[in-house]
């Protein structure tokens, strides 16, 4: 293979790409040497099995997601503000499509979410750590490594270009050679690893490491909105480890499940894909269900109008979401029985979906609405994210779909739900836990001013992106015709809105990192939930002891009596996780398999392979049974941080 | 948390290994759903053979039926393997895990000449989509027997060394859920995809 086919040549835009992640990892190398910081990175961080800063590191490479997928979007943007702009030629806008949907689903959402999850979950049932600490490392630097695998594509080998959908027979190997789509294969399931390990982490952290008292009806909904989520997952993601698999072996070992010679079934793709993919639309999205009810309850000084509707809806949504896959391919033509069934099964989950709008209204109703930025995020959600859901109501419908089906209607469709409903949520989740996290709040203002760009940008953007759909623009289309100008300016000029409100909040960690006052007490909002009893900064145990819970807002009882998770009489070591570097070393290695894989390298990816399974090795015989923190240190840990 | 844990098996004496447990039972609900796709996509892929020979003409029953009683019969020398630990022989246990292992073996080595044999006559992955939903339905079985069989020789060593203690009765009772788990997945592969095979 000669460099030039394995580097992508001849486009300035990708030449500037190249020349950025030189600079920046230049820059860190340097940083990192000039201030000596290599071993504090290797033992703070690189090892680290604490869930609070695995978390940080999942939030943190989320951000650069959604930073590296919004730049997509906004090139795409600009190419469609002009009828005939050849700012992207065809192939390169299919590369970009693919990339930012696959990035924003599958590296923005999921790890922003699975990073909130890390740092609250066991905080708000009153857990030290995971269940499994060590598989939790191993799970994030499974992501990190499927993260890099597929960023990496567009300067070495080539994007994927198929869409995040990757239908064959269009991704398959005789429509599409070359090294892109494997990089979408192996970096989607390198990651899927890393989640099927957390969903399964996180039900047993849920089922078995409750406070005492907690019953699971007690529990807080954003953790009921984590178990039931980690419960999709546990059911969904090993339909998507089949699926890629297959295509995997169809596009290196030449077997025949997609193809359109020996008999393949290019639709089989499309099944599998959305029997995962429908469920994983909802393991973005109940978990933002979670932090919305924990933000409004918080700001609205009640506890959550109907806990269990709320719960229940939560179940009954998960198992509609195995029921519903075909919706998106009603023009497959499976016939109008199996459309009928799918459609109704769609238009089933639009019932608990409102039951939880009425219940997050129920709890606004006559309250004192506190108006910070978490809670405008939460307030601008509940209309948006019904925008979003009704016209899902009208796709759902399979006579109707015949006309919305790939056009701008669907496009404005999911991004009013992923947007209003997750991205909204991530904000609103990283602002509203922030100060539990870093010890000071996000400036408020510059908040609220990001708040207003981005919400604002995103209805100019994608409002009138329905109306384009309805006029008969297709979706994935690199030029657009003039009579859909003036409505896709109008759309770029919204989607640089957004962008605007996202760099100002990204300056605002910085800004608040410098002038925000730092918390004293740990209780940043007058919280109502367990993680708010935990000092500030959080001790690395978490709790030194555990109150009896009572009830589901088990802080604001713990006030009332004036409880703490501090009580001296009751005081016992506690058994801690030592951090490792094996979760790193393995992924790094299977990182590097996958990478030989990529390019059908196969003897180099089984020696790397082999590497992997040397790990396993050492980790079965691995004898470390972790540490105890003994009293007196917790004595002083505690003390010090409650000023006693 | 729980009350009783004195009077539990060995393996469930710590809250570490009652999760670890519990982990392993849920993971294993995750291969169930794997397994299912793969049989899904064999039994859409079914009868699509293009060119190559039908399953019909290939399969034949004497030789699976071997695979079956080692297989079957090595999860009841696994049984037997736990029993042993239950009873605190650690003798009775490497014993019978080594049997369970040969018998897995055996099972292994006809699988591997049963493909050498269907890809000489002219039955391989690439042949048709109905020849590729089988070598990788059947072929993912037989690699999660050769994982097991490789774990499993780790933990003998373990045992070699340090006996019954919580942490290594906690490994072995998890890789006895694992092998009873592949002999359940087998005997859905004999009757829909050899026994169904035969007569369609």
């Amino acid at each position: 293979m000669n460099l030039d086919e394995f580097f992508v040549t001849g486009e300035p835009l990708i030449y500037a790409g190249m020349v950025s992640i030189v600079l920046v990892t230049s820059a860190m190398i340097f940083l990192l040497t000039y201030f000596k910081k290599w071993g504090w990175l290797w033992r703070e961080w690189l090892t680290t099995v604490d869930h609070k800063k695995i978390g940080v590191m999942y939030i943190l490479s989320a951000l650069a997601m959604l930073f590296r997928g919004g730049v997509d979007a906004l090139m795409m943007r600009v190419q469609l503000a002009f009828p005939d702009l050849n700012f992207l030629n065809a192939q390169h806008y299919n590369e970009i499509f693919t990339t930012h949907g696959t990035i924003m689903i599958i590296f923005m959402a999921m790890p922003f979410l699975i990073g909130l999850m890390n740092i609250i979950v066991p905080l708000q049932i009153g857990a030290r750590d995971f269940a499994f600490p060590f598989v939790n490392a191993l799970s994030f630097w499974s992501f990190f490594f499927g993260a890099l695998l597929f960023n990496i594509s567009f300067v070495i080998g080539g994007s994927p270009d198929a869409g995040w959908t990757s239908y064959t027979p269009l991704a398959g190997a005789a429509m599409n050679p070359g090294p892109g789509q494997n990089f979408y294969l192996l970096g989607l399931q390198l990651s899927g690893i890393g989640t099927l390990a957390t969903g399964i982490n996180l039900m047993v952290t849920i089922l078995k490491m409750r406070a005492p008292g907690m019953k699971l009806f007690k529990m807080p909904i954003f953790s009921w909105s984590t178990l039931v989520t980690s419960f999709i997952i546990i059911f969904a993601f090993p339909i998507l480890t089949v699926a890629l698999a297959l295509m995997t072996i169809d596009r290196i070992f030449g077997s025949q499940f997609f193809t359109l010679t020996g008999e393949g079934l290019p639709m089989m793709w499309a099944n599998l894909f959305w029997m995962w993919g429908h469920p994983e639309v909802y393991i973005v999205i109940l978990p933002a269900f979670g932090i919305f009810s924990e933000v409004i309850a918080t700001f609205a000084k009640k506890r959550i109008f109907g806990y269990h509707a709320m719960v229940w809806s939560m179940i009954l949504i998960a198992g509609l979401s195995f029921l519903v896959w075909v919706h998106h391919f009603f023009t497959m033509g499976a016939g109008a029985f199996v459309n009928s069934v799918f459609s109704v099964s769609t238009m089933l989950i639009a019932v608990p979906t409102g039951v939880k709008i009425f219940n997050w209204l129920g709890t606004l109703y006559k309250s004192k609405i506190q108006f910070t930025t978490p809670m405008m995020w939460a307030l601008a959600f509940i209309p948006s994210f019904v925008i979003g859901g009704v016209t899902g109501v009208m796709l759902g419908m399979a006579a109707a779909d015949y006309q919305f089906h790939n056009s701008y209607f669907l496009i404005a469709h999911f991004h009013y739900v992923l947007i209003a409903g997750t991205v909204f949520a991530c904000f609103a989740g990283l602002e509203y836990w922030y100060p539990k996290m870093f010890g000071h709040k996000l400036n408020e203002k510059l908040g609220k001013l990001s708040f207003w760009l981005f919400v604002i940008g995103f209805h100019v953007t994608f409002l009138p992106q329905y109306f384009l759909g309805l006029d008969g623009m297709p979706r994935r289309l690199f030029d657009t015709a003039p009579e859909w100008f003036t409505l896709n300016f109008i759309s770029t000029v919204g989607a640089f809105g957004m962008g605007a409100g996202f760099a100002l909040f990204v300056f605002n960690i910085y800004y608040s990192y410098r002038t925000s006052q730092r918390e004293t007490t740990g209780d940043s909002w007058d919280g109502r939930t367990l993680e708010w009893a935990t000092p500030t900064p959080i001790p690395h145990y978490n709790f030194a002891t555990l109150p009896t819970i009572r009830d589901i807002d088990a802080f604001v009882e713990m006030k009332k009596r004036n409880e703490t998770t501090y009580d001296e009489s009751k005081l016992k070591p506690i058994h801690m996780p030592n951090n490792s570097g094996q979760p790193f070393i393995m992924m790094a290695l299977l990182f590097m398999a996958s990478f030989a894989l990529v390019f059908e390298w196969i003897t180099l990816s089984v020696i790397f392979l082999v590497g992997v399974l040397i790990m396993m090795v050492i980790r079965s015989f691995d004898e470390d049974d972790g540490h105890h923190v003994e009293v007196e240190e917790i004595k002083e840990t505690e003390r010090s941080l409650r000023g006693l | 948390m729980s009350t009783n844990v004195n009077h539990a098996p060995l393996e469930y004496q710590t809250e570490h290994n009652q999760m670890s447990i519990l982990g392993f039972w849920i993971f294993l609900a995750a291969e169930v759903v794997l397994f299912s796709t793969l049989f899904a996509t064999y039994a859409v892929l079914f009868g699509r053979t293009a060119d190559a020979p039908t399953p019909s003409e290939l399969f034949e029953l004497d030789i699976v039926l071997v695979m079956t009683f080692l297989l079957l019969t090595s999860s009841f020398t696994c049984g037997i393997a736990i029993h042993q630990m239950r009873h605190g022989s650690n003798k009775g246990l490497i014993t019978w895990m080594i049997i369970t292992l040969a018998l897995g073996l055996g099972f292994l080595g006809f699988e591997v000449y049963e493909f050498i044999h269907y890809s000489h006559e002219g039955a391989t992955l690439p042949s048709s989509a109905y020849w590729s939903s089988f070598y990788v339905l059947a072929g993912t079985h037989g690699l999660h027997v050769t994982l097991g069989i490789g774990w499993a020789i780790l933990l003998l060593i373990q045992l070699f060394k340090k006996g019954i203690t919580k942490v290594t009765s906690r490994k072995v009772f998890i890789i006895s859920l694992y092998w009873h788990f592949l002999d359940v997945i087998w005997i859905f592969i004999f009757t829909s995809v050899y026994l169904i095979g035969m007569v369609v």
